[in-house]
């Protein structure tokens, strides 16, 4: 087991360490604190001109009047484009299995080329000028008259109206088994609760940015995204243009949360903008922006029903969740999923509804589904060991599963009862008196909870080149997503492992669309996405190696099979016989070898299309054979005001499975940064729409509190460091597991603290008075 | 227009400018400076933290002609040539960053925030009524995790390094005391 | 922002002459002034910098007390001594307000001129008395749970959002304004205004007066003062509710008591009724229960913002407590 420390390492690892599981300094650390790193909104250009939105401030209907004088007589103005005289955008192309890039349209709505108004904040005009300032001052002078149709814009009017959610082979809308209705009404213990999760908005530090350059029909654009390769065929698809023509840059990006999957209004109108004017073009959401025309994540009411016997064995799990979506886009966010594997039970019945409403459409937030879905269901569970007069973690142990609960399928590796052996020990589990209410320190009531944390693993696939220069540097290539997940730091680890170099060896290209086409940066798939690859090129590299080497008779690696050679030490050595082997410099020398370089899929544009097949197949592939899923045990504790209903959290540990770990440093930080968004939702995040206009009333940093410095305790995390068997190198993806779980340990926690069950998110004092 | 002479990072800079440009643009979009980042422009986040004449303000709601003959100090700023500062160097040890993205502001408000408890400033956790977990009692404040938490809860950071900035701080802050000591 | 004048004012009456200019606002830290006319709420012609007037000093009257410079900035007047030693709920409330950052920035007299958080008034497309006369207010039937229970009306139920304000409010503070009429006095509790029909009034400074100083009367019972700030986070958050107060026992009795309560109205509501019930009575919780209910009779809740009555009452209650179990010990 390795504890994750905050001990500093030696700035790229030391040597003699093997590269993979060492607490290595992140490879873009100096970049990040100097100011040197450069994000989208930061490249310039001679003769940049700046952007800026007017959005639409009704839900529904049409612009009938768009007045754009006063706004197009500010000094600088370029241009106020609107519907119309924008230039034409073609229509977003729906994905298929050989081009999945149409699933990164946040909405099909065709911002400019339509006077329809969808929803309150989608754009309607366009300001480009050649300041900043003069963009933004002309964008408030235009002026525009709506004829409003009816909209349906409250959440909560419209949960009688949800329709059944069809479903899809990844998130059926519906599971069915046993009958969980009937095995509840005959449970010994039961219990049965409505939960209600806000809308929440992702606020990624730096709001979305792009900078646009045409040449001709060449586009190159900056933007912070989670899917490059999409983003390019995206929009290479709306403006009519040859997909190798458009580049996109996207080596820093502030922040994503899968806030950044999808492609919305500003990243297609600083670009069309730039077309228009013919001059490079900027558009820096402001943070209001980013609330009206990026999507969020949907509000969710839902049930948990649990029936159990009186030894708390489950005999009934209901889980059914209402989430809305836009009527111009967004998905069901699949609340329910998580239930499908978390308990062992015979009778279960988990089910989807959408409601479909006038407002923007919502989109991927971290841990779509499981985090919102967790809260209700692991409260559900503590609920049901307070009225059994059990402990809740006994609870969850007697019914852990030993396979799929549903599908029935074997578990790759499951370490959930470690994880919760771990935790107890470390936060202190057996001081907890289980009485609610009865630990007190002075004024404060202080409550412990737990909750179980879950995200499934999956695969897809990503083109690598790697490169292996004879004197022993390495150069990777492959067009992945930095976001602050540590992605560039684990995959120079790996690279260095694969072929025996110290990491500081390794160079990684990453972040553009200069390099092979990379897989999305979210759902904790691209660690091991790209490490699969990334082996796959290493080996071959490594055979090519050998197969040299193998050709002098001098060579003490003459006759091996590559079974008998290990990489390390800067070259390829015979295993189990220390200094039987050569350095890559000394092989490639020998041969007359500048480099060797080897690809993994890569190569034409057919072997392209071939490469978004066997993506999509490994994603497929892998949803058979094994339940494969990060896990976790949430320990929290909390203080409540006594006078004031204040809630404080001030002790918190985390134990994950993650699999193997690359580097326990980084991971660490990406694990408690899941927990501090979950502390987010758990206690103040909230996007306020007002019910009467579905407007967006809190589009603000100062009005929607995500955790500052102050909410945040010390956070202790563990990880079990264990390797899934069945995944490259033994790696689980760690963006999304750590906020799972998070905000059902803070209610179970402040249930233990007041004797209070909360079911609404966020849990303020208003609650507890 | 307005010729407006600011020193940025020890240099005069000189922008001829527009009264509603604010320090944060000038410094961005006028002087290439882009290491201070905009994150709401509404003084709500602290990415744009920056020193003015070594105290540490939000330049997003700063208007760039009212600093007129101060002296601003950027991340750009901070290190040495090739020389990190030692708060730089303690961020990348103990990962107090991902993104990125508020790190510059993060590091400019934990140099202020230093150099105001240097002066025996009070922080709300210093002059807060006892009772509270972790409130020290009285002054002179000791730089305690909560300490720094509470003075440092202007600057937001939404990958959650929070842990990180706090153990990086509290090292310098260590080593500082040491050297006042 | 649109485009507007900027003027350096090099004293006192030179920014006064420039600010009869129609249009004109003075530009102090810039923290509120400059983030309104981003969103295009504040729209002045002409910006009066007086950041460089000799204003920023904290000195000591003959007469006992203080006289706080406009331009002090909130940090420093935390960190003052004097504020400390004689006046700890001050320097508390400015200490919990906004961040570091903007405590550099801010002034005195921004502070005291702060606008409100209210949701409908910051957004341009909703209606708002106070931003647009006439136009209705979208918060009585909307989002108004940082809204105000006392001293509201039809016409605006929102709260003024200054701590440092409800801190000056219980300590008897006045205002020195200078205009150009000459220079006047008001106390902190004539110097905000009620909403009633007029929200868009919102002091009863005359137009292109300058704030130019605080100035605090000899108190010794505020060195027995807390504030004590209700948030939905742990810091940079604005008040829910806050208290200040300052209490002094003897023999078991209130000799003396200063109240007043914050995220409660469009003022700093200064709790005269409570302190009435108070004074000279027992030092008791149930004391301080009855006094709160008596301050808070009055006060009416929207379904969003009830929960503020409540929590007032026990914020006061709790304050007070602490104070009295203070001065048993002290």
């Amino acid at each position: 087991m390795t504890t994750v420390t905050e001990a500093p390492a030696p700035p790229g690892g030391a040597t003699g360490v093997r590269p993979v599981g060492a607490p290595v300094d992140r490879v873009d650390g100096r970049e990040k604190t100097t100011g040197a790193a450069r994000y989208s909104a930061e490249y310039p250009y001679p003769d940049l001109a700046h952007a800026a939105l007017v959005p639409a401030t009704i839900a529904r209907g049409r612009v009938t009047r768009i007045d754009t004088d006063e706004a197009a007589a500010v000094t600088g103005v370029l241009a106020v484009l609107t519907h119309l005289n924008a230039p034409k955008l073609k229509p977003a192309r729906r994905p298929t299995p050989f081009d999945l890039s149409g699933a990164v349209s946040g909405t099909p709505v065709d911002y400019l080329g339509t006077d329809e108004v969808h929803w309150d904040g989608q754009p309607v005009a366009v300001v480009v000028a050649e300041s900043l300032e003069a963009a933004r001052h002309a964008a408030r002078l235009v002026r525009v008259g709506y004829e409003e149709s009816p909209a349906t814009v409250d959440f909560a009017a419209e949960l009688d109206h949800a329709e059944p959610d069809k479903g899809n082979p990844v998130q059926p809308g519906r599971t069915v088994k046993g009958d969980a209705p009937a095995a509840l009404a005959a449970a010994a213990v039961s219990v049965d609760l409505r939960f209600r999760t806000p809308p929440y908005n992702h606020n990624a530090l730096e709001p979305h940015s792009t900078t646009a350059v045409w040449d001709g029909d060449r586009l190159t654009v900056h933007e912070g995204t989670q899917h490059i390769g999409w983003l390019r065929k995206h929009l290479a698809n709306r403006f009519g243009v040859p997909a190798d023509g458009v580049r996109v840059v996207s080596t820093y990006v502030g922040g994503a949360f899968g806030g950044k999957f999808r492609v919305w209004a500003g990243t297609l109108l600083a670009a069309l903008s730039a077309r228009a004017v013919g001059r490079p073009v900027r558009l820096m959401l402001t943070r209001e922006e980013v609330y009206r025309t990026v999507g969020g994540r949907t509000p969710s009411v839902q049930r948990v029903a649990l029936g159990a016997r009186p030894d708390g064995t489950l005999t009934a799990i209901v889980h059914t969740a209402i989430t809305r979506t836009g009527r111009s886009g967004g998905d069901v966010e699949p609340v329910t999923g998580v239930t499908r594997h978390q308990y062992a039970c015979d009778n279960i019945l988990a089910e989807q509804k959408r409601a479909r409403l006038d407002v923007l459409p919502n989109t991927t937030m971290r841990a779509p589904g499981e985090s919102i879905g967790t809260f209700a269901l692991e409260s559900a569970v503590d609920e049901l060991a307070v009225r059994l007069g059990l402990d809740p973690i006994e609870v969850r142990m007697r019914n852990d599963p030993e396979v799929g609960p549903v599908d029935g399928k074997k578990f790759s590796h499951r370490r959930v009862r470690e994880a919760y052996a771990a935790g107890a020990e470390r936060f202190g589990w057996d001081r907890r008196d289980p009485r609610p209410g009865s630990m007190r320190d002075g004024r404060w009531l202080v409550g412990m909870g737990v909750a179980t944390a879950y995200h499934p693993a999956l695969m897809m696939g990503a083109q690598v080149t790697v490169r292996l220069s004879a004197g022993g540097s390495v150069l990777v290539r492959c067009g992945f997503h930095e976001f602050g997940n540590g992605a560039s730091t684990a995959q120079t680890q790996i690279a260095a492992q694969a072929l025996g170099v110290p990491v500081e060896a390794v160079t990684v290209e990453y972040g553009s669309s200069d390099q092979p086409v990379g897989p999305m940066g979210g759902g904790s798939i691209q660690t091991a996405s790209v490490a699969a690859d990334l082996l796959a090129a290493c080996e071959k590299v490594r055979r090519e190696v050998l197969d040299l080497a193998g050709r002098s008779p001098d060579s003490p690696l003459r006759g091996c099979a590559p079974g008998d050679v290990e990489a390390r030490d800067g070259g390829l050595f015979r295993v189990g016989r220390p200094g039987a082997g050569e350095t890559y410099a000394v092989i490639l020398g020998r041969a007359g070898r500048g480099e060797v370089e080897a690809a993994v899929g890569t190569g034409s544009r057919l072997a392209g299309v071939a490469g978004q097949a066997r993506s999509f197949g490994r994603a497929l592939r892998g949803l058979r054979g094994f339940g494969r899923a990060a896990t976790g045990a949430q320990f929290c504790e909390v203080r409540v005001d006594s006078d004031t209903g204040e809630v404080r959290v001030t002790r918190w540990t985390g134990v994950f499975d993650i699999g193997t770990v690359v580097n326990p440093k980084l991971a660490g930080s990406q694990l408690r940064g899941g927990i501090v968004m979950g502390l987010g939702m758990a206690l103040g995040e909230e996007t306020l729409v007002d019910p009467r206009t579905g407007r967006i009333m809190n589009p603000s940093l100062a009005e929607y509190h995500i955790p500052v410095h102050a909410d945040v305790p010390r956070i202790d995390v563990h990880v079990l460091d264990d390797p899934d068997p069945t995944m490259p190198l033994g790696v689980v993806g760690a963006g999304e597991v750590g906020i799972t779980g998070v905000a059902a340990a803070v209610a179970n926690a402040v249930r233990h603290a007041t004797g209070r069950r909360l079911t609404e998110l966020p849990i303020t004092l208003d609650q507890l008075l | 227009m307005a010729e407006v002479r600011i020193r940025v990072n020890g240099a005069t800079a000189t922008l001829d400018i527009e009264p509603q440009v604010s320090l944060l643009d000038a410094l961005r979009e006028h002087l290439g400076l882009t290491g201070a980042k905009k994150g709401c422009a509404q003084g709500a986040c602290g990415a744009c933290t920056v020193l003015a004449d070594g105290e540490r303000i939000v330049s997003c709601l700063a208007l760039a002609v009212q600093y007129e003959g101060r002296e601003i100090t950027t991340v750009e700023g901070l290190a040495d040539g090739e020389r990190l500062h030692p708060l730089q160097k303690a961020f990348i040890a103990h990962d107090g960053l991902q993104c990125g993205y508020c790190t510059p502001g993060q590091l400019c408000s934990a140099i202020g925030m230093l150099a105001e408890h240097r002066a025996g400033a009070p922080s709300a956790v210093t002059e807060q009524p006892p009772g509270l977990p972790e409130a020290p009692s009285g002054p002179p404040p000791v730089l305690s995790e909560a300490e720094i938490r509470e003075r440092m809860s202007g600057n937001l950071c939404r990958c959650g390094a929070y842990n990180g900035i706090v153990a990086a701080i509290q090292e310098v802050a260590a080593t500082d005391a040491e050297m006042t000591r | 922002m649109r485009p507007f004048t900027y003027v350096r004012a090099g004293d006192v009456a030179e920014a006064v002459r420039e600010a009869a200019r129609p249009g004109a606002k003075f530009l102090g830290g810039g923290t509120n002034l400059v983030d309104l006319m981003r969103e295009d709420i504040e729209r002045p012609s002409t910006l009066v910098d007086i950041t460089r007037l000799p204003l920023a000093e904290v000195t000591e009257p003959p007469g006992g007390g203080l006289r706080i410079g406009a331009l002090v900035r909130n940090s420093h007047l935390a960190a003052h001594p004097l504020v400390r030693a004689r006046y700890p709920v001050l320097s508390q409330a400015l200490l919990s307000g906004a961040s570091a950052q903007l405590r550099n920035m801010a002034t005195v007299g921004g502070n005291l001129l702060q606008r409100t958080r209210c949701l409908y008034f910051y957004d341009g497309a909703a209606a708002c008395n106070k931003r647009e006369p006439g136009s209705g207010c979208d918060a009585i039937g909307g989002f108004n749970r940082y809204h105000a229970v006392l001293g509201t009306s039809e016409s605006c139920i929102a709260t003024h959002p200054s701590d440092m304000a409800v801190a000056l409010a219980a300590l008897d503070a006045v205002v020195e304004v200078t205009g150009e009429g000459g220079t006047r006095r008001i106390s902190l509790g004539d110097f905000h205004r009620l909403p009633e029909g007029t929200p868009h009034l919102e002091t009863t400074l005359r137009p292109g007066e300058l704030v130019t100083a605080v100035e605090l009367p000899e108190l010794p019972v505020a060195a027995r003062s807390r504030y004590r700030k209700v948030r939905d986070r742990a810091s940079y958050a604005f008040a829910l509710v806050s208290v200040a107060a300052a209490l002094e026992v003897r023999d078991g009795a209130v000799g003396a008591v200063r109240l007043a309560l914050g995220g409660v109205a469009a003022k700093p509501w200064r709790a005269h009724e409570a302190e009435r019930v108070l004074l000279g009575g027992p030092a008791t919780e149930e004391a301080f229960r009855q006094a709160a209910d008596a301050e808070l009779a009055a006060a009416t809740g929207r379904p969003d913002n009830t929960f503020k009555i409540e929590l007032a009452r026990r914020t006061v209650v709790a304050t007070l407590r602490q104070l009295a179990a203070e001065a048993g010990t002290a």
